[in-house]
């Protein structure tokens, strides 16, 4: 059987303190009433659902906050935030909790971390999105071959990929690659995982 | 001049960061201050008496406390020292807890200021002089404003007790909102059973006189003497000669009419009567959409008449009623809810707001008491109730909780089951509050005698599935999972807010009101009735949320306050008023022009215009003393001279 959770000993402040700095919201202000989750169109794959990740980041439970796959599968769609009856913007503490992770490299959804990367780098590369190299990355990444193949012919029907990457006139590419390389180097001065 | 200053310690609410007994040698230094103290609990029995005790004692003539707000105990104080022979003006308070203690942390500055502020009451005392409060008549009638159950309440009350009352009711019946209610909670007894005797009462009483379709104009005076003017609005039917038979209601052709009392769920006719039990049982026509007022072709109600009651040419007119105080009972209207996108926002005709589902309910309702979608009018098999909606919900501004929905979602639920046994509710909660008496016995028998599925959660979007239901998006989040319900209706437990037009009322009567339009009481606690305006008192929802039983119990409350104020005969005016200097005075007029109570008068002396104050009218405002270009127009204890003798104090 499961051990009841000593929620005094495992409050972890500074946690909170942490999610609350970042995200600019107030924790407290939630009463729990499960708008969030009601409206939330990814909740079905979630394995916690969003008010209760809320309630685990309100009691400074890191783990269960951090571990969760649901912070990975959220689509920051904020209808969270636009039906929250407290103003809390729920997506901006999904998003806090999403990057505390991956700076922690406790990424419970790692192949959706991969994709994230897949389609910065194309970003990083040509300065824009580029939608087959990232799902050519993404591939080999990840091993998913065959994953989502058959949607291919309509999009190519749909003219929706490129098969030459978009590039930024006057030499925009190169700024925001300089921009990748700031923040690299800024991560590798703070000691932190990019 | 002998001072003496009580530097009171309130136990650790003044004490804890404030050096009393500091402040209290530092008073020794003050001019004219003989004796100084700090005691524990200035307001409390011993502290009263030390005060007497040191008045007698070191002969004052006069005593300064530095405590709490005035509000708190300035009434307290002049009685002791009345006690102690001083006349009771002698006496001013330093607030050194809510502008000092309550508000900083910082012991020394704290201290300091609590002198300073010690200080000042001193320099001011100083130049005070006894004064002595005039009487003045009451006129022994109350104007309760809003014919709901607790203005019905209050007026019954009233009229009981021997007072005279002028009731006014917006709507052209009273009865309010609870006329509307098929059940009440918790018994589920019919509500036009338990109301429809009290509204008979009202209009058989011979103390009051009603005036429905009446709207307040103009409020002037004081309290002991309000003079109220009330607009009665042209019902277009001699109420003199309408006998209530509803003929011109049978056969008006304008049957589209929206009908405002079945919450615009079915259509009624210019001219109606709005329901059975209507009080006064008067016919009233509807301007905006009568044939004869918007096309001037018609006249069928003026022709089948029996009693020749119709009258075209009807027009608003005026009455003025002298009272001695007010009650309002306005109580309050539904939010509006169509801010609500992600229920239809109003375009779904099965998501209706709880109200209307009453009127469906009941039988003197648009459907005979028969429960039936809008839409279609088939009888639903799933109905889905969706609490707090526009209540506790700071996005639309609104934190406050409306009290009473959880209680009558718990008895719609019931009533459901009842009307339509097959059926099968859903409620969407938060929290159940069901702090009354039997009520948590009542919404707990909903679900588990009347099976109504309690799911503790929100509701995120309801939409149409295009096949005439509604899906219901919701959680369950004592399950933690998303849940989808299909439904035939959604009823919406649409959070209140005051009456429309409260605030302009509340201006009126000088009365404030919160954010959602509620009237303000005069203490949350201990005044919940009173209001800042003296002879101004509340009753019902007006006030805040409140269910049947507490509107009543306010109702009456309400007027055991009107019944108080009418037990004298005479009331004392605050003798703090402005005087006329009449040397000085120009008779220029201003300070007539100014005063908002209408308590400056012109008069003549040696044949020059000279300004008077009528004393007993005069509230203290101090707005002519500060217009008048001459300085002539001084308020008692508020003078020029202490004003300057206070900013010299603190300046020194």
């Amino acid at each position: 059987m499961k051990e009841a959770t000593d929620i005094r000993r495992r409050r972890d402040a500074g946690f909170i303190a942490v999610v609350q700095e970042r995200s600019g919201q107030n924790l407290s202000a939630c009463y729990q009433c499960g708008n969030c989750t009601a409206g939330c169109p990814a909740g079905f794959v979630y394995d916690r659902q969003v008010h209760q990740i809320m309630r685990a980041a309100q009691l400074g439970l890191k783990d269960e906050a951090l571990d969760s796959r649901a912070v990975w599968l959220c689509l920051a769609c904020s209808t969270c935030s636009l039906r929250c009856p407290n103003n809390i913007d729920v997506a901006a503490v999904m998003e806090t909790l999403r990057h505390m992770a991956r700076r922690e490299n406790r990424v419970a959804a790692r192949k959706v971390e991969k994709f994230w990367f897949s389609f910065l780098d194309t970003v990083r590369a040509f300065g824009r999105a580029w939608e087959i190299g990232t799902m050519a990355l993404y591939m080999m990444r990840s091993l998913r071959v065959f994953t989502d193949l058959d949607l291919a012919p309509e999009a190519l029907k749909k003219r929706k990929f490129g098969f030459r990457p978009h590039t930024v006139a006057n030499g925009g590419s190169g700024a925001v690659t300089r921009i990748f390389k700031r923040y690299r180097e800024r991560a590798a001065r703070e000691g932190t995982r990019p | 001049m002998r001072i003496g200053v009580f530097v009171c310690h309130c136990g650790s609410n003044i004490a804890g960061t404030v050096n009393c007994a500091e402040v209290a040698e530092l008073a020794k230094s003050f001019p004219d201050v003989v004796y100084a103290d700090d005691p524990m609990y200035t307001c409390a029995e011993p502290g009263q008496a030390a005060i007497e005790a040191a008045v007698r004692e070191h002969g004052l003539d006069g005593v300064v406390v530095a405590s709490c707000s005035p509000r708190m105990h300035e009434t307290t104080f002049r009685r002791t020292v009345e006690r102690a022979g001083l006349n009771r003006y002698m006496f001013e308070m330093a607030n050194i807890r809510e502008h000092v203690s309550w508000i900083g942390k910082d012991r020394e500055a704290n201290t300091n200021k609590a002198a300073e502020l010690v200080e000042m009451a001193v320099a001011k005392l100083r130049r005070d002089r006894p004064l002595t409060a005039k009487t003045f008549d009451v006129v022994k009638r109350v104007l309760i404003v809003g014919g709901g159950v607790a203005g019905i309440q209050a007026a019954l009350d009233c009229a009981e007790g021997g007072v005279p009352v002028v009731l006014v009711e917006r709507e052209s019946t009273i009865g309010g909102k609870m006329a509307k209610l098929d059940k009440t909670f918790p018994t589920v007894d019919c509500s036009a059973c338990i109301l429809g005797p009290k509204m008979v009462d009202v209009a058989q009483h011979p103390g009051i006189t009603l005036y429905a379709c009446s709207e307040i104009e103009e409020v002037s005076g004081y309290v002991g003497n309000f003079s109220v003017k009330i607009r009665r609005r042209a019902t277009y039917v001699d109420w003199k000669k309408c006998t209530g038979c509803g003929m011109c209601g049978e056969k008006c052709p304008s049957k589209k009419t929206p009908d405002a009392f079945n919450e615009f769920t079915g259509a009624t006719t210019a001219i109606n009567i709005p329901f059975p039990q209507a009080i006064p049982k008067k016919a009233v026509i509807n301007a905006r959409h009568c044939r004869q007022l918007t096309k001037g072709k018609c006249g069928v109600c003026a022709k089948v008449c029996p009693s020749g009651a119709v009258d075209y040419a009807m027009r608003d007119n005026f009455v003025t009623e002298e009272v001695g105080c007010i009650i309002a009972a306005t109580g309050y209207d539904l939010m509006d809810w169509t801010i609500y996108r992600e229920y239809g926002g109003g375009a779904y005709p099965d998501v209706i707001t709880a109200l209307q589902y009453e009127r469906l309910l009941s039988a003197s309702g648009p459907t005979g008491g028969r429960i039936a979608r809008p839409s279609d009018g088939r009888e639903p098999q799933t109905v889905v109730f969706i609490q707090c909606v526009g209540s506790r919900d700071n996005s639309v501004g609104r934190p406050h909780c409306s009290g009473f929905c959880c209680m009558y979602t718990a008895k719609q639920a019931i009533l459901t089951k009842d009307h339509l046994p097959l059926s099968h509710s859903y409620v969407f909660y938060m929290d159940i509050r069901a702090p009354g008496k039997m009520y948590d016995e009542f919404s707990r028998r909903a679900v588990e005698e009347y099976g109504a599925e309690y799911i503790r959660g929100r509701v995120s979007a309801v939409y149409p599935d295009g096949l005439g239901q509604y899906v219901v998006m919701g959680a369950d989040t004592l399950l933690g999972e998303p849940v989808e319900i299909k439904a035939d209706m959604v009823v919406l437990a649409v959070g209140i807010e005051a009456a429309k037009g409260a605030s302009a009322l509340a201006e009126k009567l000088c009365i404030s009101y919160d954010n959602c339009g509620f009237f303000m009481e005069s203490h949350v606690k201990l005044k919940p009735v009173e209001t800042t305006t003296a002879g101004v008192f509340l009753a019902g929802v007006c006030q805040g949320a409140k269910d049947i039983p507490t509107s009543v119990a306010q109702g009456s409350a309400a007027a055991a306050k009107a019944l108080g104020l009418f037990a004298r005969d005479k009331l004392e005016n605050d003798p703090q008023t402005a005087q006329v200097d009449i040397r000085r005075c120009v008779g220029c007029g201003k300070c007539v022009r100014c005063c908002p109570f209408g308590a400056v008068a012109e008069t003549e002396i040696r044949g020059e215009k000279k300004a008077q104050i009528i004393e007993t009218v005069c509230q203290g405002c101090g707005l002519c003393a500060s217009t008048c270009p001459q300085g002539a127009v001084q308020l008692a204890h508020s003078t020029d001279n202490q004003i300057l003798a206070e900013v010299n104090a603190l300046c020194r």
